[in-house]
């Protein structure tokens, strides 16, 4: 079975074309960071716009790249949700229509099934049942994984994404949007130990997170080495924000390790309590190298295996759409003929299907 | 000559098969329905007429100006079937559309069409019918101030659309010392996909197609987001997206 995946919740058009035999056979992305970095956040309007400017050009692109024609296609699938209402309509407009037109079933996606399903993409797939800790710019969770469609939720964060406190932080610390790689590159050029954030919720039983203290922390910690900078004349030449390089720098990587560390400090209590072998990592954040290999060595202390998609499919794409939307059409699941979007759609509300 | 014609622009969600000049068609009043609504009209029509895609020349749709997310969807549907099918596409302004819906209900050939833009503004543009059956410009289509809208020299116009409805003060208040005489008032007018077919079938013939990808919405109001200015560290700490869909 050949499916055709689209992806448009946000600021990425996503295309791919997914092939139950042969894997991936081609992937287009095009990129909306440029348009809304000057606005500093993404503008809905604007993304919307941009996905129906590129969704067919992407679509062509993706096909011929695989070498394949539009009528062996056997399937589409799209996001359904949850997202920017707008930019889902955009390409649920085109996917849905598009098969019918070809006289083919669609099949609507969820964005964070996606997401979550994205490791199985690569060589060697998780089998079920695994953990599964997502963490992108809008959510941050840990499910347990039984098969496709049985999910229990088993903490959440209460306020921010860790993805949108990275992207936060980054933005304080004059780093730019997206935040979450800008941060992690500044990090690298820092020192341990100049400053201690503290792991929120890390100390309190459950498996919920809590992010949004950390950027209070960070910017309380920017002021103050401000305002010794300011005291004590510094050598080095000062941003906008009173800091220098290096203090950016220390901060970054103190904001990062603080994270990390409460990520993979219940990772490893979920893992425990779920007596789990398999911990999947996906979403935005799990690009992240400092991420991998600490949870790398916590799941090897207790002598389970770690999976995460390629880097490329970590953020938004339309590879884990055709994926997932692949293993749901081969399950019999197709959607009537309507065009469906939805900004909120709850991931324990989905269907579940049988593997065999 | 066959064309598929769909519009989701405004309050209305319609679709409308044009098989050599007979028009059938759908249409429903549906406020935020369209994305449930319209493939289904679409599919209805073809099996009503007995018709495959593959028997179509064309499709059409209204282009806007109208609802944001209403233009995109019928720009949308648009791209995908023309796409799948290889079909040409004729955009039909939805200010134009209300011309012909118009000029079937009343037979008048000088209309002054608005439609509510919200955030107290309207779509405008004025329209005359030619003896080559062709709709003709007068005043460009935009989007502006019901108070400051720019009008024909003179003549007896039929004004149609929901700009009127909204706006009727302020923009009778404008025409008043203007050489413009009002024959008729049509202020719940709206666009449907039959006008669009028939405005299409016209465009046909003159070669007037454009392909799948450039079907695209015409917005008309395009400053849709304003550039911050530097913020403050606690306007930062809030805040991620910036809104400004209407
Ligand atoms: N290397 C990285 N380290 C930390 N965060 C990252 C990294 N790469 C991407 N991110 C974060 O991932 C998020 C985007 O992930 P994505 O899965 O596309 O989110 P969503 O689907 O919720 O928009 C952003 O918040 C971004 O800053």
């Amino acid at each position: 079975m050949i499916v055709l995946g689209i992806e448009s919740s946000c600021d990425e058009t996503g295309i791919a074309v997914y092939s139950s035999e042969e894997g991936l056979l081609a992937h287009a992305l095009h990129s909306q960071i440029a348009l809304h970095a000057e606005y500093g956040g993404v503008v809905p309007e604007l993304a919307s716009r941009d996905h129906i400017r590129y969704l067919i050009p992407l679509i062509k692109q993706a096909l011929a790249q695989a070498g394949i024609k539009k009528k062996t296609l056997d399937g589409v699938a799209y996001t359904a949700g949850p997202g920017l209402i707008g930019a889902l309509m955009s390409g649920a407009s085109v996917a849905r229509s598009l098969a019918w037109a070809l006289d083919i079933p669609a099949v609507e996606v969820h964005h964070m099934e996606g997401h979550l399903l994205a490791p199985m993409l690569e060589a060697r797939p998780p089998s079920f049942p695994f953990l599964a800790l997502l963490v992108s710019g809008g959510h941050t969770l840990l499910a347990d994984v039984k098969g496709i469609g049985q999910y229990a939720l088993l903490g959440q964060s209460l306020d921010d994404a860790a993805g949108e406190a990275f992207d936060k932080t980054a933005k304080l610390l004059g780093l730019g949007y997206p935040g979450g790689p800008a941060l992690a590159a500044a990090a690298k050029q820092g020192h341990a130990g100049y400053y201690h954030f503290p792991r929120p919720m890390v100390d309190r039983p459950g498996l919920d997170f809590s992010f949004s203290g950390l950027k209070t922390y960070a910017l309380n910690t920017m002021m103050k080495q401000a305002e010794k900078n300011l005291a004590e004349t510094v050598e080095h030449p000062l941003n906008a924000q009173g800091l220098t390089e290096q203090n950016v720098a220390d901060i970054a990587l103190a904001f990062e390790q603080a994270a990390v560390d409460t990520l993979v400090v219940k990772s490893q209590r979920a893992l425990i309590q779920q007596h789990c072998q398999r911990l999947v990592i996906a979403g935005g954040v799990s690009a992240n190298l400092r991420l991998r290999e600490q949870m790398g060595q916590m799941v090897k202390k207790h002598h389970a295996e770690l999976f995460y998609p390629a880097v490329e499919f970590c953020t938004d794409n339309g590879a884990m759409i055709a994926l997932a939307g692949c293993l749901r059409l081969q399950a019999g699941q197709m959607q009537p003929l309507e065009i469906a979007a939805r900004a909120r759609w709850s991931m324990q509300a989905l269907p579940s299907i049988n593997q065999t | 000559m066959k064309i598929l014609a769909i519009d989701t622009a405004t309050e209305a969600c319609s679709a409308a098969l044009s098989i050599d000049n007979e028009v059938i068609t759908r249409y429903q009043l549906a406020p935020r329905e369209h994305s449930r609504l319209i493939l289904k009209m679409i599919d209805r029509l073809m099996c009503e007429a007995e018709l495959s895609l593959s028997a179509l020349d064309a499709l059409a749709f209204g282009q806007g100006p109208g609802a944001f997310m209403g233009i995109r969807i019928a720009a949308g549907v648009t791209q995908g079937i023309a796409y799948a099918r290889d079909l040409p596409v004729i955009p039909v302004s939805n200010l134009m559309a209300i011309a012909e819906v118009t000029r079937k209900q009343t037979t008048a050939e000088h209309v002054l069409c608005a439609i509510d833009a919200r955030m107290k503004e309207i779509y405008w543009a004025a329209y005359q019918y030619n003896n080559q059956g062709e709709w003709m410009e007068v005043i460009d289509e935009c989007v502006c101030d019901p108070q400051t809208m720019i009008y024909p020299e003179h003549g007896r116009w039929t004004a149609a659309g929901t700009g009127w409805a909204s706006y009727i003060d302020s923009m009778t208040d404008r025409l008043k010392n203007s050489n413009i005489e009002i024959e008729t008032l049509l202020p719940a007018c709206l666009p449907s996909a039959a006008a669009i077919a028939r405005i299409a079938c016209h465009n046909y013939q003159h070669g007037r197609m454009v392909n799948a990808e450039q079907a695209q919405p015409v917005y008309l109001r395009n400053n849709v987001a304003s550039k911050p200015r530097q913020k403050t560290f606690m306007a930062l700490l809030n805040g991620n997206t910036i809104s400004s869909e209407s």
